[in-house]
């Protein structure tokens, strides 16, 4: 049993040995989990964004309206495919290919469960692995922009290019972001491939901690919480997704990118944008939460929870969550302005990400210490950390001294000065002036000159 | 990949890396002709990126799978990102004009990029003609990444860091020779924003609309005052003054 569970994590190795039609069921998988989750995933949101602003959201196709983004998207394949006079039309016939293609090419590294027997071969459940795997990730986000940029620039009229160009800077700068964060699950794993770092997140590190064996959680969203929290941001920013949305911002530029988009491109630039948020989710699954592995207390009851298809329904069900904490921000937060956007992307993300990681590192290299050392080390950086805390510049302005403070603070022998709260008595001898008039006629403009 | 890996170190070819080089390979030539021919600046830029592309594949070929990731993630993803914002904001109809300036350079620049091509070409090809690719294995023992990055930090740390210091000098000196500094006494404060609105002949109430009727809904029909005369403040100064003609005036003949 236990050569049987150490067998089921897959290596580097194990990929690239699969006959073609075993590929081309996982290709095909793939594909298809995008297209599905496009499908089931309009649907959620509406219904949780309904669900949040209290009404039933769309109930009338299918089953709780199930079937209601396949409507629509019938629909849409049926409209009149408009095609701008001004446009360039080759890009504009590209650009919501280009989405599509790499946010699908995305999913084919994602590990969705251990290996298991398909038709008596014994293969990962993952269309391929790579060693660099998460950098194929961050080259398909970063290609997939092109889609909307393109699609802004050859539409041919001013909203969309302004939505082209606000996405390209804010997918450079949100990239940062997101490829430091990323460096940190690096350091820590050791690896580059998804299936290494899941299999990293299975089981937790030994601490030492003041002599205490301490067994640390085994995800990176517990052991590396500051890179989670900033890679999940940024992947919203990443996502085009509220309330980072500004490339399609409804109120300052129609549509953004895709105003002048109709039919079935239009369709094509809803379904990108679906299923990059989908594989975004997948992606911070794997890198952060485990991956297929059932989360804490499962394992502990139930020691088959992580071997065969099982795995598989722990990872839809955090994809789910996920994709829910996305609805989520776009049922509570309001669009950012832009400019609040890039500074808290290069003011608050990027330093707050470059300072973890150097924390990081200096942890890392302190590991294989002595035991006194460690804590003379950790004392020293902890003491500045503090003496910086207390001593840095506050922008609060001293508050002005009180009158009694000033008084005190004046040299001695200086001219004597009447107490501050002298009240003088009225003098017996004016007279005093009593005002004798009619009171004012309100209303009436009869005597005015 | 793996199979891949030890194939190129080996100084073997094997037939999936052949096919790919052949259908990549033409891919980016056709990509750099474009890049030179294309009479759109944006279309030049999207030429390049599928050249980049195709290199980037290439070198995930040639065993370096992190160089070929870098490189479509830096140089295609960020750095082009950045060229193509530049030459969007330039304007979608910017195009070269096709006059010759200097006379003969065409001919001149084709007959000596080819002579280059061709030199460096031949070059390359007697100097590496037969040499056997060996080492590669050791380096990429510990895998690609690990055997790069131990080079970066050790060896080449110095020459690392210095290209680092170079590209953020760049980064400081841009960001000097862009930045205006207002100074504090230029900025108007809220006092000084309120006197120069209320300062006459500046009228400090909002513009008037422009004249919405019930025959012309246009933003260059002007508003008319109470006195019926129109407003020229109520168009945008790009638009000229466009009057109701008679036949917008006149009853539509929708009333019995």
């Amino acid at each position: 049993m236990n050569l049987y569970l150490a067998a089921q994590d897959p290596t580097l190795a194990d990929f690239g040995k699969d006959p073609w039609w075993l590929v081309l069921i996982k290709i095909v998988f793939a594909f298809v989990f995008g297209l599905l989750a496009t499908l089931l995933g309009v649907w959620f949101e509406r219904r949780v964004v309904g669900y949040m602003q209290v009404r039933p959201g769309p109930n009338q196709v299918g089953p709780f309206g199930l079937l209601q983004t396949l409507a629509d998207g019938l629909k849409m394949a049926f409209k009149e495919d408009i095609l701008p006079r001004t446009a360039d039309k080759v890009v504009y016939f590209f650009a919501p290919t280009i989405s599509v293609i790499c946010a699908v090419t995305a999913l084919s590294v994602v590990p969705f469960g251990p290996k298991v027997s398909i038709f008596g071969h014994w293969t990962p459940l993952q269309v391929t692995d790579v060693s660099v795997a998460v950098l194929v990730l961050l080259a398909c986000s970063s290609m997939g922009i092109y889609g909307i940029v393109l699609g802004g620039w050859a539409s041919g009229s001013t909203y969309p290019l302004l939505g082209g160009l606000r996405s390209t800077a804010q997918m450079i700068s949100y990239e940062v972001a997101m490829g430091l964060s990323i460096v940190a699950v690096f350091m820590t794993a050791g690896t580059m491939s998804t299936s290494g770092i899941v299999a990293a997140q299975a089981h937790g590190t030994q601490l030492n901690v003041l002599g205490a064996d301490i067994q640390a959680p085994g995800w990176y969203a517990i052991l590396l919480l500051p890179s989670f929290i900033i890679f999940f941001i940024a992947t919203v920013g990443e996502t085009n997704r509220a309330p980072f949305d500004l490339p399609e911002a409804e109120s300052e530029l129609v549509a953004g990118f895709m105003t002048e988009y109709s039919s079935l491109k239009f369709a094509l630039f809803m379904l990108s944008e679906y299923v990059s948020m989908v594989t975004m989710s997948a992606v911070t699954t794997t890198l952060f939460l485990g991956g297929w592995r059932a989360p804490a207390p499962i394992t502990t009851f139930w020691a088959g929870a992580n071997s065969g298809w099982w795995p598989m329904l722990w990872f839809f069900g955090k994809v789910l969550i996920l994709v829910f904490v996305f609805v989520w921000l776009r049922g509570t937060l309001p669009r950012l302005r832009y400019d609040q956007f890039m500074r808290f992307g290069w003011k608050v993300l990027l330093p707050i990400n470059l300072i973890w990681i150097l924390v990081l590192a200096g942890l890392r290299s302190i590991e294989d210490w002595q035991t006194k050392d460690r804590l003379v080390a950790t004392g020293i950086g902890a003491g500045v950390l503090l003496l910086a805390t207390l001593f840095w510049p506050s922008r609060k302005k001293e508050p002005k001294p009180s009158l009694q403070e000033q008084v005190n603070s004046r040299p001695h022998g200086s001219f004597p000065l009447p107490p501050m709260d002298l009240q003088v008595p009225p003098s017996p001898r004016t007279r005093r002036v009593v005002a004798e008039r009619e009171p004012a006629n309100v209303g009436s403009d009869s005597r005015e000159v | 990949m793996t199979t891949q890996t030890v194939l190129a170190a080996a100084g073997q070819v094997s037939g999936g890396e052949e096919v790919t080089f052949w259908i990549l390979a033409p891919l980016a030539l056709i990509g750099a002709i474009g890049m030179v021919w294309a009479r759109n600046a944006v279309h030049s830029a999207l030429w390049l990126v599928l050249t980049m592309l195709c290199l980037g594949v290439f070198y995930v070929l040639q065993a370096g799978p992190f160089i070929g990731m870098v490189q479509i993630i830096v140089y295609t993803g960020a750095i082009m990102m950045l060229f193509l914002f530049v030459l969007m904001l330039v304007g979608r109809d910017a195009s070269d004009s096709l006059i010759e300036t200097l006379r003969g350079q065409r001919v001149a620049a084709v007959v000596l990029g080819v002579g280059f091509a061709g030199l460096v070409g031949s070059g390359l090809y007697r100097a590496l003609e037969g040499v056997q690719a060996v080492g590669l294995d050791k380096p990429n023992a510990e895998g690609n990444v690990q055997g790069i990055a131990r080079l970066l930090f050790t060896k080449y740390v110095f020459a690392f860091e210095l290209t680092s210091a170079l590209l953020i000098t760049a980064a400081v000196g841009a960001m000097v020779l862009a930045h205006v500094e207002r100074r504090k006494e230029d900025r108007m404060d809220q006092i000084a924003t309120m006197k120069a609105r209320f300062r006459p002949g500046n009228y400090p109430g909002p513009k008037p609309g422009p004249g919405v009727f019930a025959t012309s809904s246009s933003v260059a029909t002007p508003a008319r005052l109470p006195d019926g005369r129109l407003s020229d403040r109520s168009i945008p100064e790009i638009l000229p003054v466009r009057e109701l003609t008679a036949e917008e005036t006149s009853l539509k003949g929708t009333e019995k």
